[in-house]
This record gives C-alpha cells, structure tokens and sequence, in this order.
C-alpha cells in the first residue's frame, strides 16, 4: 500500500454517490478493507445495512428491493464473488440493475495463499457472467468509478461491479507479537 | 423431520391466494411456482424459475422496500434449505410484514422426487427458531391450515409456515418464465399500487 492511497480515505466520497443514486441499502459480508466504508454506512441514517449470512444472498436482496421500487449495493471480499455466480442469473434473465462493490484480497502483497485462487478468478468469474467491471487505478479514482458503474447499472439494468485492488485496499498485516 | 404428508398443495395453496388482498408473492422455482399460478396469474405475483435459494431473501428487499405492504414468499423445502442461512438475515432486519410459507415435500420433486433433507433430520421451522424468527411452526392437517394462512398473510413478520404437502402429480401448470416480462409487471403493479 503506499503511502499516497493510504493517506486517502476513499469510502469518505462513496457514500455522496450512494445519496445521489437514492441507494438506501446497503448489504454485506464484510472484509477488512470496506471497514471504514461499512463503520460510516453504519452511522449514516438514511442507509439501512443488511448483513448477509453468504454474498449471494445479497443479489437476491437487491433484486427485491428494486422490484419494491428502492436500491441496494453489496459490498463484499474478492472471495464472495464465487458464492454469487449462480445468483447472478437472477438479475441478469430478469435485466434488472444490480450493483456491487469488490474489496480484492490475493493480490500484490498477500500472504495468505488461500485467497489466491478467488482473486485469480474474479475478472474471469464476473466477464462469464456478463457482469461490467470497473477498476479504478488509484483510491482517488474510486468514488469517480462507483459513480460511472451506479450510473450504468440503473440507467440499463445491467449488473456491474467495482473492483479495488489490493494495492489500494492495503494488506492485512497480523501482529505476531500479539498471536503468540 | 419425516412424517406421512397429507396436505394437498394445490387446495393449500389455492385456499393462501384467496386471502392474500393486495400482497405481493413471490414464488420459489419448481412446484411452487406452478402452485401459484395454477391458483390464478396475478401481476402482483413474481415467479421464480432460477435463482435457487433466493427467494426468502428476494421477498426481504422487497418488505423493506415495501413497508406497507405484505410480502408473501411460496416457496419448496429444497429451495428454502438452499439459502438457510438467510432465516438469520431475515431475523435480524426483523421485516413485520413478510410472510413466508415453505411448501415441505420432503423431496426434491422437480428433479425426480429424491429424498431431501427435511425428509432426513432437519426440521425448518426449527431451524427457522434458531435462526431467531420469532414464530415458526408446521403443519399436517386440514384442520391446521386456516390458522396457517391467517399466519402467512396477516401475522407479524418475519414468520415462517412449514406445510407438509403431498408429493402427488398435479396437472401441468406453466407460468411465463420470461423475466424481463415478469419483472416490469410485477414492478409496475407493485409501484403503482404502493
Ligand atoms: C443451484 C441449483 N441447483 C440445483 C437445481 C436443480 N433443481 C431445480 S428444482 C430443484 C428442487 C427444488 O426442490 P423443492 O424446493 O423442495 O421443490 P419441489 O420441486 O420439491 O416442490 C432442484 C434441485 C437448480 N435449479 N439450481
């Protein structure tokens, strides 16, 4: 993570994006690096927060919440998007609009080889799926792309993911000291 | 956990839309979906053929969306167990006016009657409780079923009904499975109704 992004709280231009676009839910099974971004939705009044036993739960959510004539994003880990695929027919045979935030893990400067094999699928996954992604290069990028996805998904009833990479996110570092 | 099912599904089901009112149903793929149908086409009803394990969690974002209004989800024992763990999502947003009625075969009927797992073990209504929905119960007599719908159309949500069904053949009943067809109608009534 260097120190440019670190120093730039991204979720701070998210949730102007998700009053713009009237998206009043919010649904999650949460990873370290939307911590921040899920502590303000929390705070925030105007956004319900849903949290999800498993990701795919959410596209269903968000699928009725629109058919009830409201909006829903999921926010999730990189590893999530593998419990959607099969979802993902859902909004997709119906073209309903279906929006989702991607907190990648496995990529520069992981250490846990679990998380590997998900990230390496993720563009793959989501491009069989006919699902639009979106990578914003820097953290300053972000509010600017979740804008452009949200804009796309509602005015075409697509579905559309942002995905921010590790590089941005940061990397989990464990205190060893501490685990001992 | 297994039991002689005696219920007969079509009957039950015809029986829940006569009392819906104006709520919103949302089916879960297979023989619910048919069920419903066969009890007569509605705007207001939103036929799942996919999305497996979905449903419940479909019928959450639209009762949230839809506070005034009751969200009713038809739905089959394989389906339903699919997506458990969405009892404790449901639980938790504590929807007061979603109704859920689980259709319980004991099989996965649609793809040639194997055993499912509520024909085993698992209970729904139980794991419903533990998923921390406040009323959950099962059904098996006629006797049983006024008080079932009474639940599923007006009781306070969230609240799962478990009937345990016949696994008879019943007469081929097909809904459009054009999605696009399927949610602009429903979406529309919904809204425009609301
Ligand atoms: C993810 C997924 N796995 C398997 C299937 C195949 N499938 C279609 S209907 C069905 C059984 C549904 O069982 P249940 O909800 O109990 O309904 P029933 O047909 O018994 O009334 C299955 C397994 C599917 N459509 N999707």
């Amino acid at each position: 993570m260097d120190s440019a992004n670190s120093s730039f709280d991204w979720a701070e231009d998210l949730l102007p994006v998700l009053r713009t676009e009237g998206i009043r839910h919010v649904t999650t099974v949460p990873d370290g690096g939307l911590a921040s971004l899920l502590k303000k939705c929390e705070e925030a009044s105007d956004i319900n927060v849903t949290t999800l036993t498993s990701e795919e739960e959410g596209i269903a959510f968000a699928c009725g919440a629109w058919l009830g004539g409201e909006k829903a994003v999921l926010f999730m880990q990189s590893s999530g998007v593998g419990n959607c695929i099969n979802m993902l027919a859902l909004p997709s045979v119906c073209r309903m609009p279906c929006l989702m935030l991607v907190a990648m893990r496995g990529e520069e400067g992981e250490f846990n080889p679990w998380q590997v094999p998900m990230a390496r699928g993720v563009p793959d996954v989501l491009a069989a799926m006919g699902v639009t992604t979106y990578r914003p290069a820097t953290a300053m990028e972000i509010g600017q792309k979740f804008a452009s996805a949200a804009g796309l998904v509602y005015e075409t009833g697509t579905t559309a993911a942002v995905l921010i990479s590790q590089h941005i996110v940061g990397v989990k570092v464990f205190d060893e000291e501490k685990m001992r | 956990m297994t039991t002689d099912c005696m219920l007969d599904r079509r009957r039950l089901v015809k029986a829940l839309m006569r009392q819906r009112g104006d709520a919103a149903v949302v089916t879960g793929l297979g023989a619910p979906t048919y069920d419903c149908f066969a009890a007569g086409d509605s705007n207001l009803n939103f036929y799942l053929w996919g999305g497996m394990g979905g449903a419940a969690m479909l019928g959450l974002g639209l009762a949230l969306a839809q506070p005034d209004r009751r969200v009713i989800v038809v739905t089959g024992d394989g389906e339903m167990m699919m997506g458990i763990g969405s009892l404790g999502t449901i639980a938790a947003q504590m929807p007061t006016n979603l109704g859920i009625l689980v259709l319980d075969n004991e099989m996965f009927g649609e793809t040639g009657q194997q055993v499912g797992l509520t024909g085993v073990q698992s209970g729904i209504a139980e794991m419903a409780l533990g998923a921390g929905i406040s009323r959950a119960f099962t059904i098996r007599e006629e006797s049983e079923v006024a008080e079932l719908i009474m639940a599923v159309t007006e009781g306070k949500g969230p609240i799962v009904c478990v009937a345990k069904v016949q696994s008879g053949k019943d007469p081929v009943a097909l809904p459009s499975c054009d999605g696009v067809l399927l949610h602009h109608r429903f979406r529309k009534a919904v809204i425009s109704s609301s």
